[in-house]
């Protein structure tokens, strides 16, 4: 115990020792949850739109102005023509442009209908859509306005049916993607800190060469690298605490759950990363492969999470490689502990994996550095 | 020159030794590319939701029918009291809970509306939005069947054209910005220990005792890593073309000379980062700490940089993946050649020589 408790001691003097390193573990994740927590945000706004108006008439004026009227478009100037949209929209300029054609409303009134060209960049396919929503509603809207004003609408003999539908959003009323990423990113960057640490930290002593030094002292395995993963244990753990303070005092989120029971959950799951620390240590020779090979699972569990896109839509085979992604895990947890407050009955299946996975690690990560030493 | 011929020789020979090294370093991004672009996407597809059906009539049968037919929805649970509804969603078993109100059929037919609640769980958002957006538009096309009899025609219609990627697959976005983050990372991760591990090995005074010019040593550090980063590179795009059918209609030699200032602008910044470090471990974590998320997430990879508050808006333009991912889509989706990516291009320029300038200037600095 004593030995441990010397080794810990020598750790933390080694790390607070090296003034470089102080403000990369404790200043830059909580920089980047302040910042970037803003920039997570799947809203369509500012959508860059553009008009080429061929029938200068009343009505089409009438309808730009609906596009001009919402918060979602920003309305630039109008083209002359298709051809100069267009290679405004290859430039990056435009995401959509709404072509009026001549005639329109000399047809609108004469033939009782108009069409409309709208064109919408698809690269991301997922805001085109929400922008082609946008779109249609606006000229749905702006048709009801016409029969009204233009068609003297006959009220129908018979009424149509009308289910009428009541969104509710449950946990996150406002649909505020704050409360959802500021927990999000809080947990990737624990799990990016304790893993990059504690897996370049013996692989170090290794390419140093005193790693053999404490080979040949009485020291126990097990207490060297309990003693050697501690610190960045507690080092995980007052980085959660100090996001969660900041989560609460800058970005309001909500901890409806307990707060004892986060605290269970991830003193557990950073047991995973340190064991996956020292599994990669003791597979490499330098500190750059293991930090290679370290980047590589996290960008895999980033990515792969369900933080940024849905788990659920993933082919079934990638929702089964998600199983043995612990920040899977602990995305679930962290919502469903703070923002819906599930109970420990709720999250045992996730506590109960993440046990699992804490020891398989560890245990292998203990098993081959036995055998390479 | 020769003196400088043979410090790059030097280089390659002591990457090259590195068998380990080189075969994490061509595996990584294969298999990464692999497993992300089969894997990620922003659709919304299966997603379990529970029903509660206080009515049980013969129409809300036929909505819920229709909803689990579609691809979107799969219905997993029906519940029978609004208490549960609580209690599956602490669970986190479904996503979504259709409330139907009682007597709906009755009502619909009666007072020709019925309500129905989308409930969803919203601690994720966007799936919360966009579920609650789909149940909408299926029960709005049940309810304009029913309304057939009744003809409302829309006066005006519009057929969008959905340009660049008109059957909107979240491919075309997400290989792209995969290239960039593999790319971007893996040659900054490679560079930024090259001058620290000299520090810390000792080999640095000799270095500095050496005739060859500061200058000299930049460079020559970064060109080996050229040649790993281009392959890699050069990998990266015959996998998008050939196995996710990304398309390239702009110019390949563009878009090779366009992902090689890439790289070198990575490994600019590599070197930067390698020069004012005193540690191997200090560069890995800058480079990995400081560089992994503001690239994710500020770069346009997948969230859209239109939408964010504008100061976010303004430090992204120093991201350079950002100005490469535009490129990217532009050459391969878009079809563009130099006219249009001159500025993005220029971008880039200026940042490496921006990068490799601080280098040799701080790298000076130590000289003295």
């Amino acid at each position: 115990m004593k030995t441990i408790r010397y080794i810990i001691q020598k750790e933390f003097k080694q790390i607070f020792r090296n003034k470089g390193m102080l403000p990369i573990i404790f200043v830059l994740p909580l920089l980047q949850l302040i910042i970037l927590s803003n920039a997570a945000t799947f809203e369509v706004k500012n959508i860059k739109f553009a008009y080429i108006d061929n029938d200068h008439s009343k009505s089409s004026r009438a309808l730009i102005e609906k596009f001009e009227a919402t918060t979602y478009f920003n309305v630039l100037t109008a083209f002359p023509t298709q051809k100069l949209a267009s290679s405004a929209m290859l430039k990056g300029e435009v995401d959509v442009v709404l072509e009026i054609p001549s005639h329109f409303e000399r047809d609108l009134l004469k033939e009782k209908k108009g069409a409309l060209g709208v064109t919408i960049n698809a690269i991301d396919g997922a805001a085109a859509g929400v922008e082609n929503v946008y779109v249609s509603q606006i000229i749905q809207n702006y048709n009801r306005h016409i029969k009204t004003d233009l068609m003297q609408f006959s009220e129908s003999q018979f009424q149509p049916v009308d289910i009428a539908t009541i969104p509710l959003f449950w946990y996150n009323e406002t649909l505020n993607y704050k409360t959802f990423m500021v927990p999000g990113i809080l947990v990737l960057l624990v799990t990016m800190i304790t893993l990059f640490l504690s897996g370049m930290n013996i692989v170090r002593e290794k390419e140093i060469g005193t790693l053999e030094q404490i080979n040949v002292t009485p020291i126990k395995k097990s207490q060297f690298i309990i003693g050697k993963l501690f610190p960045f244990w507690v080092i995980g753990m007052g980085l959660l605490t100090i996001g969660l303070i900041l989560a609460r005092l800058i970005f309001n989120v909500p901890m409806v759950g307990s707060l004892l029971l986060m605290y269970l959950y991830t003193s557990i799951f950073i047991l995973v990363i340190l064991g996956m620390g020292l599994f990669i240590s003791n597979f490499t020779d330098t500190q750059q492969q293991a930090m290679f090979i370290a980047w590589f699972f996290v960008v895999i569990f980033i990515l792969m999470s369900g933080l940024f896109t849905p788990i659920e839509s993933m082919p079934e085979w990638a929702q089964i490689l998600t199983e043995f992604n612990p920040i899977k895990y602990f995305v679930e947890v962290m919502r469903m502990v703070m923002l819906k407050g599930s109970g420990f009955i709720d999250i045992l299946p996730q506590l109960v994996k993440t046990l699992i996975y804490a020891l398989l690690m560890n245990g292998l990560a203990v098993w081959s550095y036995k055998k390479t030493t | 020159m020769k003196r400088f011929i043979g410090f790059v020789t030097k280089e390659f020979y002591h990457i090259f030794r590195d068998r380990r090294s080189l075969f994490i370093l061509f595996g990584m991004p294969i298999v990464q590319i692999l497993l992300f672009g089969f894997a990620i996407t922003n659709e919304i597809n299966n997603v379990d939701i529970a029903i509660l059906d206080h009515s049980n009539d013969a129409t809300t049968n036929e909505i819920i029918n229709k909803i689990s037919a579609s691809k979107y929805f799969s219905v997993k649970q029906l519940i029978e009291r609004e208490d549960d509804i609580e209690a599956v969603f602490k669970k986190g078993k479904v996503k979504a809970v259709l409330n139907f109100e009682k007597d709906f059929s009755k009502n619909l037919i009666k007072d020709r509306q019925a309500t129905v609640q989308i409930i969803t769980d919203a601690t994720d958002p966007n799936t919360a939005n966009t579920i609650s957006n789909y149940v909408n538009s299926i029960l709005k096309k049940y309810q304009q069947e029913q309304n057939k009899a009744i003809t409302i025609n829309y006066v005006i219609v519009s057929e969008p054209r959905m340009v660049y990627n008109p059957e909107l697959k979240s491919v075309y976005m997400f290989v792209p910005g995969v290239m960039t983050i593999i790319l971007m990372l893996v040659s900054a991760m490679m560079t930024s220990i090259s001058i620290t591990r000299e520090k810390e090995l000792g080999t640095m005074e000799i270095l500095l005792v050496s005739p060859i010019k500061p200058f000299q040593v930049i460079v020559g550090k970064v060109f080996p890593y050229i040649f790993l980063s281009v392959i890699n590179a050069i990998v990266i795009v015959l996998l998008s073309i050939f196995i996710f059918k990304m398309p390239v209609q702009g110019s390949l030699i563009l878009l090779a000379f366009e992902s090689i200032l890439f790289i070198v602008s990575a490994l600019a910044l590599g070197i930067l980062i390698s020069t004012i470090s005193a540690t191997q471990q200090t560069a890995m974590m800058i480079s990995l700490m400081g560089l992994m998320l503001p690239v994710i997430l500020l770069s346009g990879f997948i969230f859209p940089i239109s939408s964010m508050p504008i100061p976010l808006q303004f430090i992204s333009h120093a991201i350079p993946a950002k100005w490469f991912i535009i490129i990217l889509k532009g050459i391969m989706l878009k079809g563009v050649g130099l006219e249009f990516i001159w500025k993005e291009t220029l971008i880039l320029i200026g940042m490496t020589v921006l990068f490799m300038g601080i280098s040799v200037k701080k790298y000076k600095i130590r000289l003295e």
